[in-house]
């Protein structure tokens, strides 16, 4: 009998129409491989009545219609049955490779109108505007996790130079495109958005669009690395995006 | 046919069931408040349950109808007319060529779903045809329905409701049956509502005082408050051990508490994911109660158990099922 890939997880209702698989407690990137496994299973091989499948950090939750989930009798209703069929799925999990990574450049106009937020951030770290873009352009991100809005990812990966607790008091309108700082993330807010996040630069790529398949670049696991653009570059590639 | 928007209302939108199968890209299922109410209105009309209706929010629009049309107003009470005459709610109607029909400030409840025989002719974008509005995406071009807006309808089947043809040929305005279908309008009477909930994946972190609070005090939605979350005013609520929780999914009635301790429901438009502990979720076939609170209405919280809460969901799923049928031979007479 090969050992199973997912030895540890605990099921959980997340109300009376989700279900949510914990497979660690953490950030790491061994934890992410495997919400990324059980996620890819899931989707692979569906179950009856999933109407969506949501990885997160350190769980992934399976929305579902009660009424469409198969009961094996009178006696169980349909968490405890969606749950057996899950425990089922994940103990017959002996492998899982994953696909090497795609890398993503994405290119960054930093400071002035484009990051309203950098000069701000780089005092309170104490360092100056230029070495904080070349910490934020040297790093490798992986994709945790999306969520927040459609096409956001949460980038995990910041040098610890450069974590910086949210805004105490958030923005009403976050302009599409922003390259933020929250926390120990970094990340590329998709829409005009409320957020709390410091902005330090803007993208002209296009990170959600609902009439492509998938309707989003990134994926969890994916790689990101920030290249820096001059204003010129930005006007450019944001007049090629349309 | 066209619905010539004469006036808007403050948030008139298309909304069905909302986007499923997207999540994961972080794409909020959005869709209707009053599921309850919005499957009542499309069935009446003999559309599919999860065909697009016009949620009205608080004030509603005029509108003209540019040909003749079957139409369901179902939830809040809107008061609507049509030249006058009062129009009523959770049945067929059967207005002509020209008619126009006002729905006015709500006086109970706080939406009201408006389903036209055949659907109306938007796109479907990423399987669905609700508006979302960050995004400017779905429904009528992607917002909210302005003045001067010609709303397309698909034609409907010409056999539905004979009797109603009929009645028409007599009829001042309008023809519509003496029957209704069961509206929520009862429960909205009370002054004191009862949301049931299900303990949340963080409930054991709350403390012990803020645990019973949860269910003994009484809660107000306050102004603050919109498609995408109720906020809550009572007694904050905190955690033994203070600390964030990884980010993690979330749904329809989850009940969130940032660190200030006023809970927040999330509703329809909520994220796919949150941050923040959830002491519970909303019992599903409570949420089309909640969906019709206004801001300033109060309410308490009830524990139920997830079996029974799954039990009640079925329970109502069956008398849809009988609803279903009934409506189907109705629509015959």
């Amino acid at each position: 009998m090969p050992e199973p890939f997912i030895r540890e997880y605990r099921l959980s209702p997340l109300g009376d129409r989700a279900l949510v698989i914990q497979l660690g407690d953490d950030a790491s990137a061994e934890t992410a491989l495997k919400v990324r496994c059980v996620t890819e299973r899931l989707l692979a091989q569906p179950l009856a009545g999933i109407l969506d499948v949501v990885p997160a950090v350190c769980t992934l939750a399976l929305h579902y219609d009660p009424l469409r989930i198969t009961l094996p009798d009178e006696a169980t209703g349909p968490y405890a049955a969606l749950a057996g069929q899950v425990t089922a799925l994940l103990q017959a999990i002996d492998d899982f490779e994953p696909a090497e990574p795609v890398t993503f450049d994405v290119p960054v106009c930093y400071g002035g109108e484009y990051g309203a937020d950098l000069e701000e951030l780089a005092r309170a770290h104490d360092l100056s505007t230029d070495r904080v873009i070349e910490l934020h352009s040297a790093a490798l991100y992986r994709v945790q996790m999306l969520g927040f809005a459609p096409g956001f990812a949460y980038l995990a990966g910041l040098d610890a130079q450069l974590a910086t607790p949210r805004r105490s008091n958030p923005r009403t309108h976050v302009p599409a495109g922003s390259v933020a700082i929250g926390g120990e993330l970094t990340g590329i807010y998709p829409l005009e958005l409320p957020g709390g996040w410091h902005l330090i630069g803007r993208s002209p790529l296009r990170m959600f669009d609902a009439s492509a398949e998938p309707p989003v670049r990134l994926s969890m696991g994916d790689r990101v690395r920030f290249v820096q653009i001059t204003p010129d570059d930005y006007a450019r590639l944001a007049e090629e995006q349309g | 046919m066209t619905l010539r928007v004469h006036r808007a209302g403050i948030l008139s939108t298309l909304q069905d069931r909302g986007r499923y199968g997207y999540q994961r890209y972080g794409m909020p299922v959005g869709g209707v408040m009053d599921e309850h109410s919005h499957r009542l209105a499309n069935l009446l009309v003999r559309n599919a349950e999860d065909d697009a209706t016009l949620e009205l929010t608080l004030a509603g629009p005029r509108l003209e109808f540019t040909e003749g049309a079957l139409i369901a107003i179902c939830g809040g009470d809107f008061a609507p007319t049509i030249g006058g005459q009062a129009v009523p709610a959770s049945r067929p109607v059967l207005v002509r060529a020209g008619s126009v029909l006002d729905l006015a400030v709500c006086r109970l409840g706080c939406r009201a779903y408006l389903a036209v025989a055949g659907g109306f002719d938007v796109p479907v974008v990423m399987g669905s045809k609700s508006t979302y509005l960050p995004a400017g995406i779905g429904g009528f071009k992607g917002r909210a329905l302005r003045r001067g807006d010609e709303l397309p309808v698909q034609r409907a089947p010409a056999d539905l409701y004979p009797a109603l043809h009929r009645a028409l040929q007599s009829a001042e305005a309008f023809a519509c049956p003496k029957w209704s279908v069961h509206a929520n309008a009862a429960l909205l009477a009370h002054d004191h509502h009862r949301i049931r909930f299900i303990q949340g994946r963080h409930f054991a972190r709350f403390s012990e005082a803020s645990r019973a609070q949860f269910v003994s005090a009484e809660f107000r939605i306050t102004a603050n408050s919109d498609r995408m979350g109720y906020r809550l005013e009572g007694p904050t609520l905190a955690l033994t051990e203070p600390g964030d929780i990884l980010p993690e999914a979330v749904t329809f009635g989850s009940i969130q508490v940032p660190p200030d301790g006023k809970p927040i429901v999330l509703m329809a438009n909520r994220q796919t994911t949150g941050g923040y502990p959830l002491i519970g979720e909303v019992a599903s076939v409570d949420l089309p109660l909640l969906a019709q609170l206004p801001p300033g209405d109060t309410l308490r919280f009830e524990p139920i158990t997830l079996e029974h809460s799954q039990e009640l969901y079925l329970q109502r799923e069956r008398e849809m099922a009988l609803m279903r049928e009934g409506l189907r031979d109705r629509a015959k007479q």
